[in-house]
């Protein structure tokens, strides 16, 4: 393989064995199994805390049939970073082969407490893959507030209440943070949209340097979706707007799922309970701000883009 | 030289339950790949999907969208639910093109 | 036998150029006073083409051994060095990387944590580390901290332990203070310490996981394998310490004895004052009055059983502790050692000695007015104090 153009084209190795204790319908679980079809050969993971980390690797079971490594939260891109420089010199000084190095961390170990190892890591320029999947908020612990948080949103420490009815700032902009590093390769993906998914995984595993890929990721218990949802609404993520597909390639923007007629916002918000609240009249002044974040970057998307 | 061994292999016991730490491989590194598939999660289903052969398309839309991956594909892309594993999410039935995959309750 | 080249180097310069000779293959490591001259020296090396190895300048030090037990897990030998308030940024990974066997070896040039700032030495950075699981030792001078860095390989990387090792030295006392050292040819340090040869390196073809989530099912089992390679690693550092001296006519042990064979009166403490401590005492032997010392090199695992050995006849115990743990009875050092002798029945009476603190100097009059406690002790047969705060001004 080389790009893929169809599902069919999708290799049928798996790299992530069944009996992991993921939740049923997880998003996550989809983003990394998919992931993992885009390996060019021997690749190392190495895996922030997370719903990934604790559910695939439940002792004495694992899923993983790749190298796997987890050491803690905060730290994934400097693990990996470890990773690829002892292979780089080792490839140097013994032979040994060189793998690939993928980290993965969630949210919260990648936008909030991870970012700053993220940061050393994109900086230096290690050769590695950083897969953030996105389920916007910290779904492990129990759904709470993180940085990728998008405005609105109901979490245990953002609850729609009677004064403040849910999340009030704005969700991070990841990709940004990692294009402001000069990353040769950075891009967003669906896993809605898996044949651009694995293409863009293989691509940045073919690019010298570091990568960055935001994947997101529906989280049933977390969104508060039905667990046959997963894919609709990530469909839906896309088609809003709320989560526009593109990547950057050496500074140069390309929207990979072009969205000619938006679907409205409400769509997507109406399937999920973390935003019932927000269709409600008196919220509506939170609703049109969330708008307003949605419009805002796609607008500056299109003209990043040259459209 | 004494010392610790590599060996590719989690002891039996461990998965018992009754593996003493004198058993266990070092450093709680589990040596070997994909043990989870020991860890049948098919009991947690409540809905069971259903495969109507004739109405599938061999569109393999169930099969990239599962998350366990709990859908196997066959030799000319036909698929297969492995119930050992099926958490009963329902996402293969609510994608599938031509609504080949029905949910029906478990023990119904 | 070697031994003729002598260098003169700083302690940080004297661990860099033992890391060197060590063939290490990554170095992470984030600047931080006392320690920055070991990592410039490093980059320097690496820059020059003197050291094969990757140099990771991380972004912290939570980072940097982070990198190091992603590297050290790959099979790679692998190097780190901080101080203070740096080894408190570590202090969660600290504990991973022991708990996933990672062989790693960092050198400590201690000093004291904050608050207030301070750059200067004491010992409360390691004994906030105390538990982490790792070997830690201390080195008296600037020699024993290029020998000891290079034991810490060997006995880190041992099938028989697979521990990372910390080798304290005392921030500016030892890490600025140029010594003549003894140091052995680049050859006799490649046949000391060959290439490692790792445990459940990361292989492609054997996937293993590495750092997976235990319940209670299994967790304790993990840690009590752990816990009995720390027990393990003690005659490993004993072998490594005889083979070194077999080496570079420089034999080590765990405890560093003198005058221990008729002491009344015998003080313990860790580090360079060790040193200072041997001086004085030498005076008092002079003058007839038998007082021992005893300097641990080595603090984790703790050489219990040999020091209840020198302590047959003691009639006072004086430890000195460079640390303070508050609300507690004494001193990490005290503590410890209190609690050894409960168990060997050995009732010396004990001394606590609270002293050095941020740098303060312990200077050979306040070593003599604590031996002369001491024999007061000895002759009262009682402590009128327990803990004595030694060079503050009360």
């Amino acid at each position: 393989m080389s790009f893929i153009k169809t599902i069919k084209d999708i290799p049928k190795e798996e790299y992530l064995a069944p009996g992991h204790r993921l939740c049923a319908g997880c998003g996550a679980a989809i983003a990394i199994r998919l992931a993992l079809k885009a390996l060019r050969g021997p690749t190392v993971i190495v895996n922030a805390t997370g719903c990934i980390e604790v559910a695939t690797t439940i002792y004495p079971y694992t899923s993983w049939r790749v190298p796997w490594i987890h050491v803690a939260f905060e730290n994934a891109a400097a693990v990996a970073s470890g990773v690829a420089e002892a292979f780089k010199i080792m490839e140097k000084k013994y032979g040994v082969k060189r793998p690939d190095v993928i980290a993965i961390g969630g949210d919260g170990g990648t936008f909030d407490i991870g970012l700053q190892a993220l940061s050393g890591a994109l900086e230096r320029g290690h050769k590695m893959l950083y897969i953030c999947y996105d389920n916007e908020a910290y779904m492990n612990t129990g759904i709470q507030r993180s940085g990728a948080t998008p405005r609105g949103a109901a979490t245990t420490t953002s609850p729609a209440g009677r004064v403040i009815p849910g999340k009030l700032e704005r969700k991070k902009d990841l990709i940004e943070i990692a294009v402001a590093h000069g990353v040769p390769y950075a891009a967003t993906a669906s896993i809605a949209y898996p044949v651009d998914y694995i293409n863009k995984v293989r691509k940045a595993l073919e690019t010298e340097g570091p990568t960055v890929i935001h994947v997101l990721t529906p989280c049933v218990p977390g969104w508060r979706i039905d667990p046959s949802q997963t894919i609709t609404i990530a469909r839906l993520a896309v088609e809003t707007l709320v989560f526009p597909v593109y990547e950057v390639e050496n500074g140069k923007y390309r929207i990979n799922v072009m969205v000619k007629k938006p679907k409205p916002l409400e769509e997507y918000l109406k399937l999920q309970g973390r935003f019932k609240h927000l269709l409600l009249p008196e919220n509506k002044w939170l609703l049109d701000k969330l708008k307003e974040d949605v419009k805002w970057k796609w607008e500056r998307l299109l003209k990043l883009s040259n459209l | 030289m004494s010392g610790v061994k590599e060996v590719y292999k989690m002891p039996e016991s461990a998965f018992q339950g009754r593996a003493t730490w004198k058993e266990l491989p070092i450093g709680g590194v589990i040596p070997e790949p994909a043990t989870s598939l020991r860890y049948k999660t098919g009991n947690w289903r409540a809905l069971r999907p259903v495969l109507n052969e004739k109405k599938c398309i061999r569109c393999l839309m169930c099969w990239v969208y599962c998350p366990e991956p709990a859908i196997e594909r066959l030799e000319g892309d036909r698929i297969r639910i492995n119930y050992d594993y099926c958490k009963g999410c329902g996402i293969c039935s609510s994608i599938c093109p031509v609504k080949a995959i029905t949910m029906v309750e478990e023990g119904a | 036998m070697s031994g003729n080249k002598v260098l003169g180097l700083s302690g940080n310069e004297a661990v860099a150029y033992a890391i060197k000779q060590a063939n290490v293959d990554v170095i992470a490591a984030y600047p931080i006073t006392p320690q920055t001259i070991i990592v410039e020296r490093l980059s320097e090396y690496v820059n020059n083409g003197e050291l094969n190895a990757a140099f990771i300048p991380v972004e912290s030090e939570h980072s940097a051994i982070s990198t190091c037990v992603g590297a050290s897990l790959t099979g790679a030998r692998v190097f780190t060095a901080t101080s203070s308030q740096g080894l408190a940024l570590m202090h969660e990974i600290l504990h991973i990387a022991a708990s996933l066997r990672a062989p790693i070896v960092m050198a400590i040039a201690n000093r004291a944590l904050s608050a207030p700032i301070n750059i200067h030495c004491d010992h409360s950075d390691i004994m906030n580390a105390r538990d982490t699981g790792w070997i830690i030792m201390f080195a008296e001078n600037v020699q024993e901290a290029y020998d000891l860095v290079l034991q810490a390989f060997k006995i880190a990387e041992s099938h028989e332990v697979l521990l990372p090792v910390a080798v304290n030295l005392d921030g500016f006392i030892l890490s600025h203070s140029l010594e003549g050292v003894n140091v052995l040819d680049d050859d006799e340090v490649s046949k000391f310490l060959p290439k490692r040869q790792p445990i459940y390196p990361v292989d492609f073809e054997k996937p293993v996981t590495y750092g997976p989530l235990a319940l209670p099912d299994y967790f304790f089992e993990i840690k009590r394998q752990q816990a009995e390679a720390m027990e393990g690693a003690k005659p490993v550092i004993e072998r490594v310490g005889i083979e070194y001296g077999k080496l570079s006519n420089r034999e080590y042990k765990p405890i560093k004895a003198f005058g221990m064979e008729d002491a009344e009166v015998a003080v313990v403490a860790l580090g360079s004052s060790v040193g200072t401590l041997r001086a004085v005492a030498r005076r008092f032997r002079k003058k007839g009055r038998k007082i021992g010392v005893l300097g641990l090199t080595l603090f984790r695992p703790f050489p219990r059983e040999e020091l209840i050995k020198y302590l047959e006849g003691v009639k006072v115990l004086i430890i000195l502790d460079r640390a303070i743990s508050y609300g507690s009875s004494g001193g990490p050092l005290y503590l410890e050692i209190a609690g050894v002798l409960y168990r060997s029945g050995l009732r010396p009476i004990v001394l606590n000695v609270i002293y050095g603190l941020g740098g303060r100097d312990l200077r050979p009059s306040d070593v003599e007015a604590i031996y002369e406690e001491g024999f007061k002790c000895a002759e009262r047969g009682r402590a009128e104090r327990e803990l004595l705060w030694v060079g503050v001004r009360e």
